[in-house]
């Protein structure tokens, strides 16, 4: 197979193996996602409990949504799994001989050992993980890419350097416009274009962009990046490179498939074109938009009526923080104010609270969040070719008896 | 030479040195058996795995249009090599089989 690394083709080799013993019968276990095509297995990966595959090769693992409901960190174990280019550097990184280097417009390039990285001082920062395509498989009319529900988002405390401290050290040159950040992930055909992206200088430099080692407590799961990934708080997940290993300071920006002609949005005042439309005038895609889910009971659920019945869930955005939670039991008509839970800064979840009390029948649940800036959620999906930015106030439909 | 030393004394004394292996599951998903599904197979399938194309849309107003765009794109955006005299037959395998 010309222009295919013989590493994927190993992998690809190790495909169709049998998985289970002899004899044994396992009827895998699967999930309906709500929108057309939508059943997925669930499967148990390696430092991961069952999680929702979206595709195996490369592995994109989803968040069932009940795991929101845990509180408002995301366990590393549940945590979602996205990869572009499938392959992996399954068994090249050894932790001892691991090095990020440092280079490009910088007065000293650096070539640093975890070790090296670990002593320049750790910081911690709770920030949300959520993937451009966040509920891709919802758009109307339906888009091509990676069909996720609501599950490609997580929260965690993560632990790890400022990358203003790395730069520093480096001593960023006269002329440098952008960072740009590359991983140990690639492409398997020589003409894929290799997944790199990059940050503008200012932001780079901001003091809270970080290099992270661990994850709640603990070391990064191997499919979150270990050893090292960047952490952009506030931004989406495209940004947050996994295995990060090389750090080049550029005096133009990256002019690269990733960043100048995928995960693009409308430069628009509504970031949408009508359905159908491709896109005109385009920009990078960079902050969240302020979102909110009822994680307590599950689309279609019965619950009891006449009786409190405990809402729950989480609201988040791209960093001003959550001033305001509301739900309605009547399909929009009303609002009340949830409680607001722990405030674990303006990059994370924020959990909330709201007792309501529901009468025999069918109701249409919805819960909005306003941003301390003051952002809203829309009634209507905005759309996008590619499915980004999805934010509308969501809805969950329960039977009540 | 000095690298390779310094390899040599970490191997011998058995230092920390250890590479972190992490095994993906073995994968299960195959191609639905359709017209020239071995082309799909050779072409779609050293990259990427069939539930990438499965899981896609169903519901499409233009199945083909869709398709098309799509290996188009492989060929073309994401530099997969695909033959131009391939896509024809790999489009019809994707419409027959997943055109719903």
């Amino acid at each position: 197979m010309p222009g295919v690394n013989r590493r994927a083709l190993l992998q690809l080799a190790g495909a169709g193996a049998g998985i289970f013993g002899a004899g044994t019968t396992v009827r895998a276990q699967t999930v309906e996602m709500p929108f057309a095509n939508g059943t997925r297995p669930l499967v148990a990966y390696p430092e991961k409990r069952k999680l929702i595959r979206m595709t195996s090769r490369p592995p994109q693992l989803e968040t069932p949504m009940a795991v929101f409901d845990e509180g408002p960190i995301t366990p590393n174990d549940a945590f979602y799994v996205r990869y572009h280019l499938a392959d992996l550097p399954l068994d090249t990184i050894d932790p001892v001989t691991f090095r990020l280097e440092v280079k490009g417009l910088v007065a000293r390039p650096l070539s640093l050992s975890l070790d090296d990285i670990k002593k320049m001082g750790a910081t911690e920062l709770v920030a949300v993980s959520q993937c451009s395509g966040n509920g891709r498989g919802f758009f109307e009319p339906r888009v091509a890419g990676g069909q996720a529900g609501n599950g490609l988002m997580g929260n965690a405390r993560w632990t790890g350097v400022p990358l203003k401290t790395v730069l520093d050290r480096a001593g960023i040159r006269a002329g440098a416009v952008q960072v740009r950040f590359d991983g140990l992930d690639g492409p398997v055909a020589d003409g894929t274009p290799d997944f790199a992206k990059a940050l503008m200088l200012d932001h780079a430099r901001d003091g809270e962009v970080m290099l992270a080692w661990g994850m709640n407590g603990a070391g990064l799961p191997f499919l979150n990046g270990y050893p090292l990934r960047l952490v952009v708080p506030g931004y989406f997940g495209t940004y947050w490179v996994k295995h990060l290993n090389e750090i080049t300071v550029l005096d133009k920006p990256l002019d690269n498939f990733w960043m100048t002609t995928a995960y693009r949005i409308p430069d628009n005042d509504c970031n949408c074109v009508a359905p159908r439309t491709a896109l005109a005038k385009t920009k990078p895609i960079g902050r969240f938009k302020v979102r909110s889910f009822i994680t307590s009971v599950a689309d279609g659920a019965h619950v009891t009526a006449g009786r409190p019945l405990p809402l729950r869930g989480i609201a988040f955005d791209g960093g001003g923080g959550i001033r305001q939670v509301q739900i309605s039991i009547d399909n929009g008509s009303t609002w009340i104010d949830a409680k607001l839970g722990e405030d674990l800064g303006r990059y994370s979840f924020r959990g909330w609270t709201a007792p309501v009390t529901l009468t025999a029948g069918p109701h249409a649940l919805k819960v909005r969040a306003v941003s301390n800036s003051g952002e809203t959620q829309p009634v209507e999906q905005p759309w996008n070719p590619s499915g980004y930015l999805r934010n509308l106030i969501e809805t969950t439909t329960v039977n009540a008896a | 030479m000095g690298i390779a030393l310094a390899l040599g004394f970490f191997l011998d004394t058995g230092a920390q040195a250890a590479t972190r292996r992490y095994q993906l599951p073995d994968e299960t998903v195959e191609f639905a058996t359709g017209p020239n599904m071995e082309m799909v197979q050779g072409n779609c399938g050293a990259c990427h795995s069939p539930d990438y194309i499965s899981t896609q849309p169903a519901g499409l107003i233009d199945p083909r249009a869709f398709w098309k765009a799509e290996v188009v794109k492989m060929q073309r955006v994401y530099g997969a090599p695909v033959q131009d005299a391939d896509v024809a037959g790999i489009v019809d395998y994707l419409v027959q089989v997943y055109g719903r």
